[in-house]
């Protein structure tokens, strides 16, 4: 075999196993433009009845926004202390904090089955199953993580002599952190923050467990539709995720490209 | 579950490389006042998340359901029961094969994208990050439809005369479905691998007379070894801990760990049990998790003593 015809093969390959990743995705919205509630990939009468139903149904819609406001307060809190976290590690320990960092990749680290039980014996005794509490709780556990892991990386980045610079000149501790720190590092934040919202909005093994009837975020009112019966619905719920995830990573895309412009000035 | 381990997609380093490393120089009381800020983040993880699992898995010592009365009859239970042993077995088996696909289909793609430039690259590098941006149940239901009876998969596979074969609640969709959620993370460490393999070993290779399938094998393949450990470790840790896949695409006689210790709590009620299956399961990630760092001094003590040969 002579080394083009190798090369095809390769590219023929690699361009099935690109077709099979991005299959589902492409899927999801032609499903959900069904006329009828039957399960179909390209529905024959297509409408967008199934989304009337989606909205005008509390179940579901309230589940929308029962999520995103789970997500956002997730975000705010798992951003706020996973830079705090960040900052403590590679400013404060000499060598990498081993027990510590054990500790905050230990939610990432231990199977979900495991902390999905786990979380519901105990919350269970503490009265939080059902309320929307646990799941904030919950999900913020499952996000720091990820906050700590991108604001590390930026931190990491950042000459801790600036800091030590603006204190020469007057600044207090907390003044240099907020005036120089904080704007060399608003790029991992950003990301982190993003990877908490969809930490949080995307999670469903925990919140099945966490959540009852009416404190049901939208992946677990989609999960027991799947199990239950397979309701239409799920089609839309789907969609409405994508196109959220899509429109976020494109919002955060475009705040990355704008700050890297800014700081290229 | 598959939400989990995301961060190997999150962009690295966003400012200027090349700072000393950070806080050389920082009087001590200040250093106490850093290291107050972990306190915070600490504390939550702690009492919301380390708690409950070290109290679940206290459980598995502590409360024992009849015939099991004390001491470490929860283990007995599983350990002695065959039909709980068998679902150890597959979920090793299925963690096991799903790794290995994930690194025969991913080590090819990996290599195809550090050879394509620009927008080709974009491309390959885009469909395996969107599929980690997309929620694993949406994506779980696309295959619900895909591989359903009268969905587009058998269709096509029943024009090329092959056939109507079932997809829908076996083996076949449960693999299919897990490779999906798994193939990203194997394939992110590698490219991230493969792009640090210089590839003019390959020429010098070649010019000292080495066939290219030896040059691939003797040269390519070791010093890629890190990102195949890597992913490795990543696909097998997630794939232990498979939950919704199995549970939505699988059949309940084909079942694996997660949905089982799911079925002892929460039908069952049985907290015992639940809790030390949960131990096994954590016991096989740690292990994995150790195999994995292992590995990866191995590595650096044999690339480090290779170039003190050199010298």
């Amino acid at each position: 075999m002579t080394v083009a015809i190798r090369r095809l093969w390769l590219y023929l390959l690699v361009g099935l196993i690109a077709a099979w990743l991005l299959l589902p995705a492409t899927v999801v919205f032609p499903m959900s433009l069904n006329e009828t509630s039957q399960l179909s990939i390209w529905p024959k009468e297509r409408s967008l009845h199934l989304y009337r139903e989606f909205f005008d149904d509390p179940e579901w819609f309230n589940a929308l926004i029962r999520s995103l406001r789970t997500a956002a307060i997730v975000s705010v809190l798992a951003t706020a202390l996973g830079t705090a976290a960040a900052l403590g590690i590679v400013r404060g320990f000499r060598r990498g904090a081993g027990l510590i960092n054990a500790v905050i990749l230990a939610p990432i680290i231990v199977p979900v089955v495991v902390a999905a039980v786990a979380s519901y014996l105990v919350y269970l005794r503490w009265g939080l199953v059902g309320t929307p509490l646990a799941l904030i709780v919950a999900h913020t556990s499952l996000a720091i993580p990820y906050v700590v892991v991108t604001v590390m990386a930026s931190l990491r980045g950042v000459n801790p002599r600036l800091e030590l610079a603006a204190r020469s000149l007057g600044s207090s501790p907390a003044g240099a952190v907020w005036h120089v720190t904080f704007p060399l590092i608003r790029g991992g934040m950003v990301v982190g923050a993003f990877l908490a919202f969809m930490q949080s909005f995307d999670e469903v093994v925990i919140s099945v467990f966490l959540a009852s009837r009416g404190s049901r975020t939208l992946p677990v009112q989609m999960y027991s539709s799947l199990i239950e019966d397979i309701d239409a619905t799920v089609a839309v719920a789907s969609s409405v995720i994508l196109i959220l995830s899509i429109v976020l990573v494109l919002l955060v895309g475009v705040t990355r490209l704008a700050s890297a412009r800014s700081d290229a000035r | 579950m598959a939400s989990g381990l995301r961060d190997v997609a999150a962009p690295p380093t966003t400012a200027a490389s090349g700072a000393p490393p950070a806080g050389r120089r920082m009087p001590r009381i200040d250093r106490l006042g850093w290291k107050l800020l972990v306190l915070p983040a600490v504390v939550w993880i702690g009492v919301f998340f380390l708690f409950p699992v070290a109290s679940i898995l206290l459980r598995s010592f502590t409360e024992f359901r009849p015939p099991e009365s004390g001491g470490l009859d929860n283990y007995k239970w599983f350990f002695e029961s065959s039909a709980n042993m068998t679902v150890l077995r597959r979920t090793l088996f299925v963690s096991g094969y799903v790794t290995l696909l994930c690194l025969v289909l991913g080590y090819p793609y990996a290599y195809l994208m550090t050879l394509t430039r620009g927008w080709v690259r974009l491309l390959l590098l885009a469909a395996v990050v969107i599929p980690l941006t997309t929620s694993p149940l949406v994506r779980t239901y696309a295959w619900l439809g895909l591989l359903a009876d009268n969905g587009p998969v058998v269709g096509g596979l029943d024009r090329l005369g092959l056939g109507r074969p079932e997809l829908l609640g076996n083996s076949i969709s449960v693999t299919i479905g897990m490779m999906h959620i798994a193939f990203p993370l194997m394939v992110l460490p590698l490219y991230a691998a493969l792009l640090r393999v210089d590839r003019r070993l390959l020429d010098a290779a070649a010019s000292l007379g080495a066939p290219p399938r030896s040059a691939f094998f003797r040269v390519y393949l070791p010093l890629s070894a890190p990102g195949i450990l890597a992913g490795s470790v990543l696909v097998s840790v997630l794939s232990l801990g498979f939950y919704l896949t199995p549970a939505l695409l699988g059949s309940p006689q084909q079942t694996l760990m997660a949905p089982l210790i799911v079925t002892q709590v929460r039908q069952v009620l049985a907290w015992g049990h639940g809790g030390a299956m949960a131990f096994v399961l954590f016991v096989l990630t740690l292990m994995l998790l150790g195999l994995g760092a292992l590995g990866s001094r191995g590595l650096l003590r044999r690339a480090s003593a290779g170039r003190a040969e050199e010298e």
